[in-house]
């Protein structure tokens, strides 16, 4: 008999990950957030082409344009120069800070977690007891610490950010690598003869994706926040390149008599933010592998 | 045995470090094993048929949570001699998979779920003969095909949820085939499988064993498998080999009450009636490892233990037909019918 029997063709049964785009489109507000990060991403790239006016011209007979007037979409601010094309700069800065210190913290954490969580032990401790230490200095005044030693350039401040928001992936890893490391195909793959580096990363990594990309995500929403922290209070972007932090400090003074220069660069903040964690909620949702199993 | 043996364990030990002191789960196992020989290890769950082939592996965790004592030569295809015991991390790592190979019960858990099989097949491949990924995949092709999976190539991309247990199985076997190991360790291979695809794998191992000249360790609780496949049998109790010999003697004429016990626990169906022939289940359960009794491990569930029996632990000692056996009694139940 041959195994033609045993192997009725099964229908293929559905891809994980189209199943988790199924998920993933259920998610009203992550849906929204994805496309409102799209939105920002491509305004922030190309928008500065379309706008015919230069962030840093100063243009002082034409200060505190309200939005609308003058031709200036969102009005100007106390130098005169045009807010959307400052806020689209800014844009630039604020999420090439976020996605860069992302990746920086993802692969740190990543490689601390899936070290600590496969070797075990000693190592195991160690490396974890350093993540709860890291994690019991508040991350705010760590981050201004740094920054005020440190000169504020782009390059800096996201290996500032990312070195103080690398913990929660590693501990996200470092759980998952725990409990898959006992898994049989783990074993099966040392059976035949599969290196430590080798079971870390080419058989443990990918099971453990999706909380990392959540873990990710999540880190963007807040590297974008601690970027805006940081700029508001003087450590980050100097003036007068522009982030959304230092045009909310800007705009502190005239609060009462010119609100749309604290209000575009707060609801772009907002907005990308929230945006972020939302996506991460849907992730979480959609790549949640307890929902895969029956 | 004119042939020198491919493996050749002497006195085995696997000591767990527990919270309540040493657990024995291994106890001066010694055995050989020549070429193209199928040997069965068979005993209850907990009796350290198990560990002892991951202790072989060294797939036991490291001292001081586990001591291995003895040791296990292993003669590789260079005709150099290792022992396995005491061979480097590194050392132990290229034969692994390559020399010795191992497949487990659980064929639905033993692939990883995101790499799609021929991957999987071909990294053993590409671990220890350095070959190309495109002649690494094209070799594990050949292999699915060998191990009787249709459409091979195609299946080549398929990831493992796309497959049935059984095929899943062959998947395994392939795995572990793919740099024709000299020696394969079965861990109940096809306990998880229904009956039919359990024949087809059994069928599948003799023909590649006959092809590669591969030695055959067999781990079941399963008889008829044991009858099917061994040429030699080693029955296992709380750690200890209690009765080791070629298959036929072992099976049909079974020195120790604790094999006796085990062929008597095979349901039958009686060709007669056409109902169930009586089941004799051995009373008891496994002695707790770490209250071992003094005498015969097996004594206090033996329905024919004496006083002598509890008081010293029996010799493992030659009992004719080439085999061994641990009871002090078996001369009285040779004459004794089974």
């Amino acid at each position: 008999m041959s195994a033609a029997e045993a192997l009725a063709p099964a229908p293929p049964a559905a891809r994980p990950r189209s199943r988790a785009w199924r998920r993933f489109r259920r998610h009203r507000l992550a849906l929204f957030g994805a496309a409102a990060i799209v939105v920002m991403v491509i305004a922030a790239a190309a928008g500065p082409w379309l706008i015919p006016f230069d962030p840093l011209h100063i243009d002082l007979r034409h200060r505190f344009q309200p939005p609308a007037g003058g031709g200036h979409l969102f009005g100007t601010d106390q130098l005169g120069r045009d807010l959307l094309i400052r806020l689209l700069m800014a844009g630039r800065i604020s999420l090439t800070i976020g996605f860069a210190a992302m990746t920086v913290s993802t692969a740190f954490g990543t490689v601390v977690g899936i070290t600590a969580g496969y070797y075990g032990g000693a190592l195991r401790i160690a490396l974890m007891r350093f993540v709860d230490a890291v994690l019991c200095f508040p991350q705010i005044f760590l981050l201004l610490v740094l920054a005020a030693f440190i000169q504020p350039s782009i390059a800096t401040l996201t290996l500032i950010i990312g070195a103080t928001s690398w913990m929660e992936v590693a501990r996200v890893v470092e759980g998952q690598v725990r409990s898959l490391r006992e898994r049989d195909f783990i074993l099966a793959a040392e059976t035949l003869g599969a290196s430590g580096r080798y079971v870390m990363f080419r058989e443990l990594l990918p099971n453990a994706i999706g909380p990392i990309i959540v873990a990710a995500t999540l880190t963007v929403a807040r590297a974008i926040l601690m970027e805006a922290y940081v700029s508001f209070l003087g450590y980050g972007i100097q003036p007068p390149m522009a982030s959304w932090g230092n045009m909310l400090n800007n705009a502190q003074e005239y609060l009462a008599s010119a609100p749309w220069l604290a209000i575009f660069p707060g609801a772009a903040i907002t907005l990308a933010v929230a945006s972020f964690n939302f996506v991460g909620d849907g992730l979480r949702d959609a790549l949640d592998a307890r929902l895969d199993l029956h | 045995m004119a042939q020198e043996p491919l493996l050749e364990v002497s006195h085995l030990s696997v000591t767990f470090a527990t919270e309540n002191g040493p657990l024995p789960a291994v106890r001066d196992v010694s055995f050989r094993l020549s070429a193209g020989e199928t040997l069965a290890l068979v005993g209850e769950s907990g009796s350290g048929k198990s560990v002892a082939s991951l202790a072989l592996m060294r797939l036991v965790p490291p001292a001081p949570r586990v001591s291995l004592g003895g040791s296990a030569h292993f003669c590789a295809a260079d005709g150099s001699r290792h022992d396995l015991l005491a061979l480097a991390p590194d050392a132990m790592r290229r034969l692994r998979g390559n020399e010795i190979s191992m497949i487990f019960q659980e064929p639905m858990t033993s692939l990883n779920p995101v790499h799609r099989i021929g991957e999987q097949i071909a990294e053993a491949i590409i671990f220890h003969q350095g070959a190309s990924h495109r002649a690494a995949l094209a070799r594990a092709g050949e292999l699915l095909e060998k191990v009787g999976i249709p459409d091979a190539h195609r299946r080549l991309s398929a990831f493992p949820h796309h497959l049935s247990g059984g095929m899943r199985q062959r998947v395994m076997i392939a795995m572990a085939l793919a740099c024709t190991p000299r020696v394969l360790i079965a861990d109940e291979p096809t306990t998880a499988l229904d009956v039919t695809v359990q024949a087809q794998i059994l069928e599948l191992l003799k023909e590649l064993q006959h092809a590669n000249g591969m030695a055959v360790v067999f781990i079941t609780h399963n008889l008829g498998v044991v009858a099917e496949i061994a040429d030699r049998v080693m029955v296992m109790y709380a750690g200890l080999i209690v009765e080791e010999g070629a298959m036929v003697p072992v099976m049909t004429r079974p020195r120790m009450p604790y094999t006796r016990g085990l062929l008597h626990s095979v349901p039958r169906i009686d060709p007669e009636t056409l109902g169930s022939a009586p089941l004799t289940a051995i009373p008891g359960t496994v002695p707790d490892p770490l209250h071992l009794p003094p005498g015969c491990a097996f004594a206090p569930r033996c329905a024919h233990a004496e006083p002598a029996c509890a008081a010293a632990p029996p010799p493992l000692e030659p009992a004719g037909e080439g085999r061994l056996v641990r009871c002090r009694r078996w001369r009285a139940l040779a004459e004794a019918p089974a």
